[in-house]
């Protein structure tokens, strides 16, 4: 099989489209937080807990849905925690975030293990695809698009929502204002630190569901390298995205058909190179994404700088 | 709700207790972690001080374990100080691995070259590992945070094709590379024991390190470039020249942590060769703030929580991960104390509080 055949393949572009929506959750989320000026680096682990509690929550309580419900409150509370940490206590940001990850990890495998240590995974019914008439009789690409999961099609709309908030509403403006200016914000009636908050709590909420939709939806189960690196991909997309809505999707879907080109080229057997070598690629293609976009990248203002309302 | 935060004065003893009581807290929550798995906490850390402490296989274990944590905690240590975010010290780690494991096998060199041939190839590796992403930060303004952890999952991946290919062990058929030559094993200083050159090799390396930032001129280049880049330059410091110099140094260490694994601890290389050390040399550095010299205590606490929780587990059935869970509480116990130990901080609970 040539590599345009399996490009062209419808299979192909399901595979991507499927793949496309965790990075685009998590791309948008880290975005709006980006905006406020805060950066999430608490994102991989957010993803992880995401996972494992929406698959927790679903197998315990038969329900897929309340897993994800569940998934979502806790990535919320886990970005108010790190709201805690960056915003009000003004704890380095990087930091704060890479600590976030590694306690959220820890504490995911050693629950999980405490959880399924003698009994056997649960096998649950992962989200099915729910054809949308007429729509998915499109040639080529009406199946790929509109016979997804409900989850996807949920993702469909967070694009155009995320826009419109940003650019259309008055919220939307206060977060833009406090990410570039916060003093002039706090000027202006703006109350910096809530925004931060509850920016970084969205973010936590949509890393959450972008992990809860890998292990429900794509994978039907958690295992320790559910997440492998989604979550700083995402932090890389959103540069590559230059921190708009419509960037970020362009840059969640190229890197949505790196993943599933790398899942296929892994899985085919055809190819003579180890397959650890594919495993790397989403990577490597991360790495140059950020050297071809760094250079007239134009971060928020006071991206990373905490705001301390006594210093004016 | 109102969060006030008040400079204080810099205390290193203030700043030495928030580190003392970050350690207290996450004993803490870890005696919670050992009751939610249903074993007897007191019990716990009796089994966890008696596998670190207890008899000369024990404590020379910690210590053997300790050696790659202080080296990982030197190379985040050395790259703080620039504000360089070495995230990538576990990929780092692994390439001063591997190039240890093919220097350690060339039976073209004689035998008294090995070791120091290793040592080198190590450092050097895992130091061109890591100005790598200094150059794309220096040059392309690409965030060392992102690159480096990319680094990490790209070593890590190209390492197990590695291994599974050119490197496979043909005997046994799994992905181990081939064990290195007799005289490319380091030698120990107690018979019977694991305790390596390695060991003495991370001690020299903080020493070197401590004399290193406190007295030469570099070591106060580095300062300056960390504390304020602008001023640096004004100065008529080279800030490229210092960020890559110090990636070098930071990847070094990193490097040599691999390196003392194969030539010590494992004498070939595997998938599992890190157990995760890269990461924890960040959480080595924040616990140590900063001080090359507080990095070892801080290397032997958190090798003693490793050891203790692997016990714990083979005889409690509590999860070996408690020891990852316990490092991540550590790093977020020391960030918010040493925060409370250079901050005054007022909660006022109504929005009238303190007028600002």
């Amino acid at each position: 099989m040539n590599i345009l055949d399996l490009i062209l393949d419808a299979g192909f572009l399901a595979a991507a489209i499927r793949l496309t929506v965790p990075l685009l959750l998590g791309t948008l989320g880290e975005m709006i937080c980006e905006r406020s000026g805060v950066v999430n680096l608490g994102i991989e682990g957010m993803m992880l807990a995401g996972a494992f509690v929406g698959f927790l929550a679903a197998s315990v309580f038969g329900s897929l849905w309340f897993g994800v419900f569940a998934a979502v409150l806790v990535g919320g509370v886990l970005g108010f925690v790190l709201a805690v940490l960056v915003v009000h206590l003004r704890i380095d940001q990087t930091v704060a975030g890479i600590g976030m990850t590694m306690a959220i990890t820890g504490l995911v495998y050693f629950t999980y293990r405490l959880v399924y240590f003698e009994s056997t995974m649960p096998s649950i019914k992962g989200f099915a695809t729910i054809p949308i008439p007429l729509l998915s009789k499109i040639p080529i690409v009406g199946d790929a698009l509109f016979n997804q999961y409900a989850l996807t099609y949920l993702a469909y709309l967070v694009i155009p929502a995320c826009a419109l908030f940003l650019s259309r509403t008055p919220a939307g403006l206060s977060l833009r204002t406090v990410g570039e200016n916060p003093e002039a914000a706090a000027g202006s009636a703006i109350k910096v630190m809530p925004v931060r908050t509850i920016a970084l709590m969205v973010a936590g909420g949509f890393a959450a569901l972008a992990g809860a939709y890998l292990s429900l939806a794509i994978f039907g189960s958690f295992t320790f390298g559910v997440i492998s690196g989604r979550g700083w991909i995402c932090l890389a997309l959103v540069v590559l995205g230059r921190w708009n809505p419509v960037g970020c999707t362009l840059a969640a879907l190229l890197f949505g058909g790196v993943d599933a080109f790398q899942l296929r080229m892994q899985t085919s057997g055809e190819s003579q190179i180890p397959f650890s070598v594919f495993v790397a690629l989403p990577y490597i293609a991360t790495l140059v994404a950020m050297i071809v976009s760094s250079r007239r990248a134009s971060a928020p203002k006071s991206l990373m700088h905490p705001y301390d309302p006594e210093e004016r | 709700m109102r969060i006030h935060m008040i400079r204080r004065d810099a205390s290193a003893k203030r700043d030495a207790l928030a580190s003392l009581f970050a350690v207290l807290v996450s004993l803490a929550i870890m005696a919670f972690l050992i009751l939610l798995a249903g074993a007897n906490p007191l019990t716990g850390f009796v089994v966890m001080f008696k596998a670190a402490f207890l008899g000369k296989i024990a404590i020379t274990e910690t210590l053997a374990r300790s050696a790659p944590l202080l080296l990982t905690g030197l190379a985040a240590i050395v790259a703080l100080k620039v504000k360089f975010w070495n995230l990538g010290a576990e990929g780092q780690l692994l390439v001063g691995a591997m190039a240890a494991a093919y220097v350690g096998t060339l039976t073209q060199l004689p035998g008294a070259l090995l070791i120091p041939g290793m040592i080198l190839a190590s450092m050097v590796g895992g130091g061109l590992a890591a100005v790598f992403p200094a150059i794309l930060k220096t040059r392309l303004n690409v965030n060392e945070v992102v690159s480096t952890l990319m680094l990490n999952f790209i070593i890590l991946s190209l390492m197990i094709a590695l291994l599974s290919g050119p490197w496979r062990d043909t005997v046994s058929n799994w992905p181990d590379s081939p064990d290195i030559l007799p005289d490319a094993e380091w030698p120990t200083f107690w018979r019977g024991t694991r305790l390596h050159l390695g060991v003495v090799l991370a001690v020299l390396s903080a020493l070197f390190v401590a004399l290193f930032l406190r007295r030469s001129t570099f070591g106060l280049c580095m300062d300056i470039v960390g504390d304020n880049p602008v001023a640096a330059a004004h100065a008529r410091i080279d800030v490229r020249r210092t960020v890559l110099i110090a990636a070098l140094l930071s990847g070094a260490f990193a490097g040599l942590a691999g390196g003392g694994e194969v030539g010590g601890i494992q004498y070939q290389v595997m998938t599992s060769i890190s157990s995760g050390y890269g990461y924890a040399g960040l959480i080595v550095a924040m616990l140590a703030r900063l001080s090359p010299l507080a990095a070892i205590p801080s290397a032997l606490f958190l090798a003693s929580v490793m050891t203790g929780s692997d016990e714990m587990s083979r005889q409690l059935g509590v999860p070996s991960f408690l020891a990852d869970a316990v490092q991540g509480i550590t790093l977020l116990a020391v960030l918010i104390c040493s925060q409370f130990a250079r901050y005054k901080v007022h909660v006022s609970w109504t929005s009238h509080g303190r007028a600002r």
